[in-house]
Parts: structure tokens; C-alpha cells; sequence
């Protein structure tokens, strides 16, 4: 047993915090200080949640608590290998830290959180709450992150936020990054967080998400770290009147990826899309989980994910939608299907809706099955190779949730991932 | 030509096929009539390579090459097609990167050029004009809402761009009006020649009118049981099956 106490397994944690605390931004600053010692005193009291926790089910942390982590902050200086750019700016950060040298941010209202923590400690653990475990694990070690801010009206465009580990990382990285847009912005935000095959890190990203009256944020995510790293994301989203978020998180890497929505919708006529793939090859464990809080009439929300298992491996997804007594006209759609290549492979389906408005539209729906033998075959008897087909019965499959994405560049990047993992896991390209 | 001699299969463990021989020369069209159950469509299958069709006994060759012993696409780029009684539909598959994928797919076994997406759309297009296929139909997912005409024309397009040895079409008219059942024909018609031979499996005669085939056959309860010219089929829509089964028993 690692977990001596029920309270003591985030001990490693909090031992790296007692030695870092002097070191970490915000230091010296009252607010941020106040928030790490509360992170601190709700990790040594009720640990990280075990599998008992309703919400991490499906979703072992334990190899994570047992791992054997170097000290964070480690200076790294050494060139990494940065992926070909899908936008003219890019925010560029490797093992956690940010780096001006390899980003261009021109034009945009951008800041490192290291060097503006100071300013933004009254925004931490505003739009994320300080109570949902990956957050406070965030509150406790974050180091650096994004400070964005889109000025009303303005269009911005596409900004690629790239998070890199370089090879030697069995650190723990804490990014936590703040955006905000505001009345009728508009940003695409790319996202990529990758690390070369045999990196052993946890990558514990937050995001602090506003959306304005009227904006519009796509986000994409696009998760392909080393099959033995760990990654677990947490995003806060708000979206006010006539905004829209729509998001998309492909998990295709990591031995445990976990990527946690929680959104609300404030204001009447805001949208959300919370869409989404995992690609889930052999050992490894890939989580979807979304909690859409409809608190505002006249909102919309959608949400299609897709996971695709083959080996021995888990997925797990689950998505919770809240449609409160004052949120009617709500029209809710939220299906989830996955496609098991394995007989070995298994998925974990949570939906769950709760609904106190009495005049909405919510329907939902999950599917889990293997290849259709009848496609296949249809595929074959044209003379097709059995391994052609397969693959594109996956892409098939994926298709539908990739294509909801519209901006071009980021649905060419989902493409590019998925084909990526699936010739990378022995498949042919198709 | 592609010979069958004394086939048996079995589905579920059910013995469906029950030693069918049948040859069919290069150059020919032929028949296949039967009654509901007969096993029509277990021979398009089992000479196709299904799963679950499984063949006990006989032996089936094109132009002297074993079939049995292929995978379903090693057979198709052998040169045999089997043009499905219900097209599948495949939602997220482009119809023109099917198409091409195929067609390409049989051109590299056959020590072929593949071609390329410009070269594709030149083919696809001429064919598609001589089928009265809408040209949407190659960007849309392949066979999703289409209408039953509309997969049947498929299928046929699909043979017309693979251009195989033979083809078996397994029970093509059904669900078809009599305006696409007489494009089906003229595809299949399009196609006759010394090199494509042709096997059309029916349950009705009408598709005969269009098709006109060399000889017709008769399967019942897994074997071939009569033989003949094209007026056996006319005869067959006359007196009915029990009529002419009750004669060749």
C-alpha cells in the first residue's frame, strides 16, 4: 500500500511545495501566497481523490501517486523540437515555463503568468474552482501559464499554444493559463501538448476561460504526449450572453490522460460545444469528463465524443449536463460512441442529466461496439486490404466528430493527429 | 471462365449449399433463378469470401486460379465483383475516396499505375454520365442517403470503374423501378465483351427482359437442378418455380 493515511497520498506533492514555496511566482505575493497554503491544507486534509471519489471512478490515480517525480523548476535551456506552425503566432511553453524566445505573440494583450502574477492573483481560482482536485494540485505548483486578453470586438485570429516537454522530463509541469475575451472577440485557439516518446511526466494544465457577451472561442486541444506520461487537465469555461465556446480536446496520448470540462452558461442564447476523440492504444487510460451547467433560457449545447480502444486499454467518458429551473428553451444534444478494436479494451460510460426546467429539448445517446463485420467486408470485397479498411472505418468513425470542428486549420491538425496515432499503433494510413 | 464443381457450404452450421457445379465461359452471361431459400445469395457470398459462409467441400476457380483459398480482396482483384443485393452504407467514407481507394487498391495487384485524384474524377465523371448518376454523389459518404436506385447505380459504377472478369450480381433488381432497373441493365450491357462474363442472380424474370442472359440455371435446395436456354426463364414466369421443379424431379 503507498497510501499510508487516507489524507497522506498527496504527500509527495505537498513535500515538492515545502521545498519550492520560495521559489514558485507569487511568492512574494500576499493573494497567491493565501491560495497555495489554502491548496496545500485541502491536499494534506483530503488527498487526492481515490477511486471511492464518485467523479474518478473509472479513473485510477494511483500509478500517478506512486511515481517518482524530479523537483520542478529545473532550468532547461536545451533547444526542443518544435512542431511545423499552424499560426503566425504561437505561445510557446516547454517543461512549463514559458519562452519568449521560441513565441511570437505580437499584437496580442499576452503575458507570461510568471512574470504578471502579481497583477492577475485576483482572477486565479475564479473561473476554476479551487475545490475540483486537479485544480488545487494546480494552485499549489503552477509555475507559469498564459495571461490573455482579447479586447472587445477585436477578431484575433489563430494563436497556437504550444506545451512541450523536452526528453529528459520526469518533472511535474502546472501550467495554469488564463483567457479572457471580451464583448464580440473572437480568438482560435490551437492547442498542442506533446512530449518525446519516453518522457515520464505529469502535465497538469488549468485554464481559466471568460467568454463575453457575443465572443466566440474555438479551442482545440490536441493532447499526444509519451504513451508513459500523465496528463491531467482541468478547464474552467464561462460563457455570458450570445458567447459561445466551442471546444474540442483530442486525447491521444499519455498513460493517463484525464481532460475535465466544467462550462456554465450565464447569459440567455450562449452556445457551447464540447466535442471531442481519444485514441486509446495498449496500457493506457484515456478520460473524458464535462460537467455543462445550462444556468441561463435560450442556450445551446452540444457535445459528440468519440473514442476509439485497441490493446488493453480504458476509456472512460463522462458528461454530466445541469439544466436549471431558470434555464428554459435549453436544447441539449450529447452523444458519446466508442469503437472497440479490442476484445481486451473496455469503455467506461457515465452520461447523466438532471433537469429542473420544464420546457427544454435534451436528448443523449452512447454506443459502444466493434468494427461493423458487413463494412468491413462491403470494403474488402471491393479489393480493399483488410488492414486499409480498418483504418478507414476508424477515420470513419472519428470523422463525424472532427468534422464539426470548422476552422479549417484546426480540423487539418485533428486529421494530422489522428492519422499520426493510428500509423503509429501499427495501422496503415488511409 | 469461372468454374464451380460440386460446392457445399454452410451457414451456422445449416448445410445450405449442396454440391452445386455450374461453369460460366468468358464472353457469357448467365442466370441463376430461384426460389426464396434456394441459396442464392449464399453462393454470391461464399464465392465472395464472407465470413461465416463456410465452404466443406468443391472447389471454385477463375481462369484457373483457386478463389477459396483468397482473401475476399485478393479475389476481387483477381478479378471477381459481387454486386450486393444491399449495398452498405459507410457514413465518414467519402464515395470518392472509396471508389479511388478500391480502384487503386486492385490496379497496384495487377501491376497497374494508380490513379491519381484529377485522372480519378475524369473516370469517375465519364462513367457516372453514362449511369445518370448525379455528380454529388461521389463527395457524399458512401450510400448514405441514397436512394435504393441510387446504391443499385453505385454498385454498377463501382463495376464499371474495377472492370472485373466477373460479375455477380446478386439479386440487383430488387427494390428497383423499372426506369433504374432498365440504367442497371445497360451498365451490365455496357460492360459484355470477350473478357467479362457475368452471373445474374434473380429471383424474377423481368431483369432477363433487359439483361438477356446465354443460359439460365435453376438453383433448388442448394444445387443446380435445371439447365437452359433464355427461355427457361420465360417459362419459369409462366408455369413458376414448383411447375418446372416438379418437372426436374
Amino acid at each position: 500500500m503507498n497510501i499510508q493515511t487516507p489524507s497522506g497520498n498527496a504527500a509527495g506533492f505537498l513535500h515538492r511545495y515545502a521545498g519550492l514555496a520560495e521559489r514558485l511566482p507569487g511568492a512574494g505575493v500576499e493573494a497567491v501566497r493565501r491560495l497555495r497554503e489554502a491548496a496545500a491544507e485541502t491536499l494534506a486534509a483530503a488527498g487526492l481523490p481515490s477511486r471511492r471519489v464518485e467523479a474518478w471512478r473509472y479513473t485510477d490515480l494511483t500509478p500517478v501517486l506512486r511515481a517518482e517525480f524530479r523537483e520542478a523548476l529545473t532550468p532547461v535551456d536545451e533547444a526542443v523540437e518544435l512542431p511545423p506552425a499552424r499560426a503566425e503566432r504561437r505561445a510557446v511553453f516547454v517543461d512549463g515555463r514559458f519562452r519568449a524566445d521560441l513565441s511570437s505573440l505580437d499584437g496580442l494583450d499576452a503575458a507570461a503568468l510568471s512574470d504578471v502574477v502579481g497583477d492577475v492573483a485576483g482572477r486565479l481560482n475564479t473561473v476554476a474552482s479551487a475545490s475540483q482536485p486537479m485544480v488545487t494540485l494546480n494552485t499549489l505548483l503552477f509555475e507559469d501559464g498564459l495571461v490573455l486578453d482579447v479586447a472587445e470586438g477585436v477578431d484575433a485570429g489563430r494563436l497556437e499554444l504550444l506545451s512541450l516537454a523536452s526528453g529528459e522530463t520526469e518533472s511535474t509541469i502546472h501550467p495554469r493559463h488564463l483567457i479572457r475575451l471580451a464583448r464580440g472577440a473572437r480568438l482560435v485557439l490551437l492547442e498542442t501538448a506533446a512530449s518525446p516518446s519516453g518522457a515520464r511526466h505529469l502535465h497538469n494544465p488549468v485554464f481559466e476561460i471568460e467568454v463575453a457577451e457575443a465572443a466566440v472561442l474555438t479551442h482545440v486541444r490536441v493532447q499526444r504526449e509519451a504513451a508513459g506520461a500523465y496528463h491531467l487537465a482541468h478547464l474552467g469555461v464561462r460563457v455570458a450572453e450570445g458567447g459561445t465556446y466551442d471546444g474540442f480536446v483530442l486525447n491521444a496520448g499519455g498513460r493517463i490522460s484525464r481532460s475535465e470540462t466544467h462550462l456554465a452558461l450565464l447569459g440567455p442564447r450562449a452556445t457551447a460545444h464540447l466535442n471531442g476523440a481519444q485514441l486509446v492504444a495498449e496500457g493506457q487510460l484515456a478520460d473524458t469528463t464535462t460537467a455543462l451547467d445550462h444556468a441561463a433560457p435560450n442556450c445551446a449545447s452540444r457535445q459528440t465524443v468519440k473514442t476509439v480502444l485497441s490493446g488493453r486499454s480504458r476509456g472512460v467518458f463522462q458528461g454530466k449536463i445541469l439544466v436549471r429551473r431558470e434555464a428554459q428553451k435549453t436544447d441539449g444534444y450529447q452523444m458519446n460512441q466508442a469503437l472497440l478494436l479490442s476484445e481486451d479494451a473496455e469503455i467506461d460510460s457515465k452520461p447523466q442529466l438532471e433537469i429542473y426546467a420544464d420546457d427544454v429539448k435534451c436528448s443523449h445517446g452512447a454506443t459502444a461496439g466493434a468494427l461493423d463485420p458487413d463494412s468491413l467486408f462491403y470494403l474488402r470485397a471491393r479489393g480493399i486490404p483488410a488492414d486499409t479498411a480498418r483504418a478507414m472505418l476508424v477515420r470513419a468513425f472519428l470523422q463525424e466528430a472532427v468534422e464539426i470542428v470548422e476552422d479549417e486549420v484546426a480540423r487539418d491538425a485533428l486529421d494530422e493527429a489522428v492519422q499520426g496515432w493510428w500509423v503509429g499503433h501499427g495501422g496503415e494510413a488511409a | 471462365m469461372l468454374s464451380i464443381e460440386n460446392l457445399t457450404a454452410e451457414v451456422d452450421g445449416k448445410e445450405i449449399l449442396k454440391g452445386l457445379t455450374l461453369e460460366v465461359p468468358d464472353g457469357e452471361v448467365h442466370a441463376i433463378m430461384g426460389p426464396n431459400g434456394a441459396g442464392k445469395s449464399t453462393l454470391s457470398y461464399a464465392l465472395s469470401g464472407r465470413e461465416g459462409y463456410e465452404i466443406t467441400g468443391g472447389s471454385v476457380t477463375l481462369n484457373g486460379q483457386d478463389l477459396l483459398e483468397m482473401e475476399p480482396e485478393e479475389r476481387a482483384a483477381a478479378g471477381l465483383f459481387l454486386a450486393f443485393q444491399y449495398p452498405v452504407e459507410l457514413p465518414g467514407v467519402g464515395n470518392a475516396n472509396f471508389l479511388r481507394t478500391a480502384l487503386n487498391a486492385i490496379r497496384r495487384t495487377r501491376g497497374e499505375a494508380e490513379v491519381d485524384a484529377m485522372q480519378f474524377l475524369k473516370l469517375a465523371r465519364a462513367r457516372m454520365k453514362e449511369l445518370s448518376m448525379p455528380e454529388d454523389m461521389l463527395k457524399r459518404g458512401v450510400n448514405v442517403g441514397f436512394s435504393g436506385g441510387e446504391k443499385k447505380r453505385n454498385e454498377i459504377l463501382q463495376m464499371a470503374l474495377l472492370q472485373p472478369k466477373i460479375a455477380v450480381l446478386d439479386e440487383t433488381d430488387s427494390g428497383l423501378d423499372i426506369d433504374a432497373l432498365r440504367i442497371v441493365a445497360d451498365g451490365v450491357n455496357a460492360m459484355r465483351g470477350p473478357n467479362f462474363s457475368a452471373l445474374v442472380i434473380t429471383h424474377y424474370q423481368r431483369l432477363l427482359n433487359h439483361i438477356v442472359p446465354d443460359r439460365v440455371h435453376v438453383l433448388a435446395d442448394g444445387r443446380i437442378v435445371a439447365s437452359g436456354g433464355p427461355e427457361l426463364a420465360h417459362r419459369l414466369e409462366a408455369e413458376g418455380y414448383a411447375g418446372v421443379l416438379g418437372e426436374a424431379a
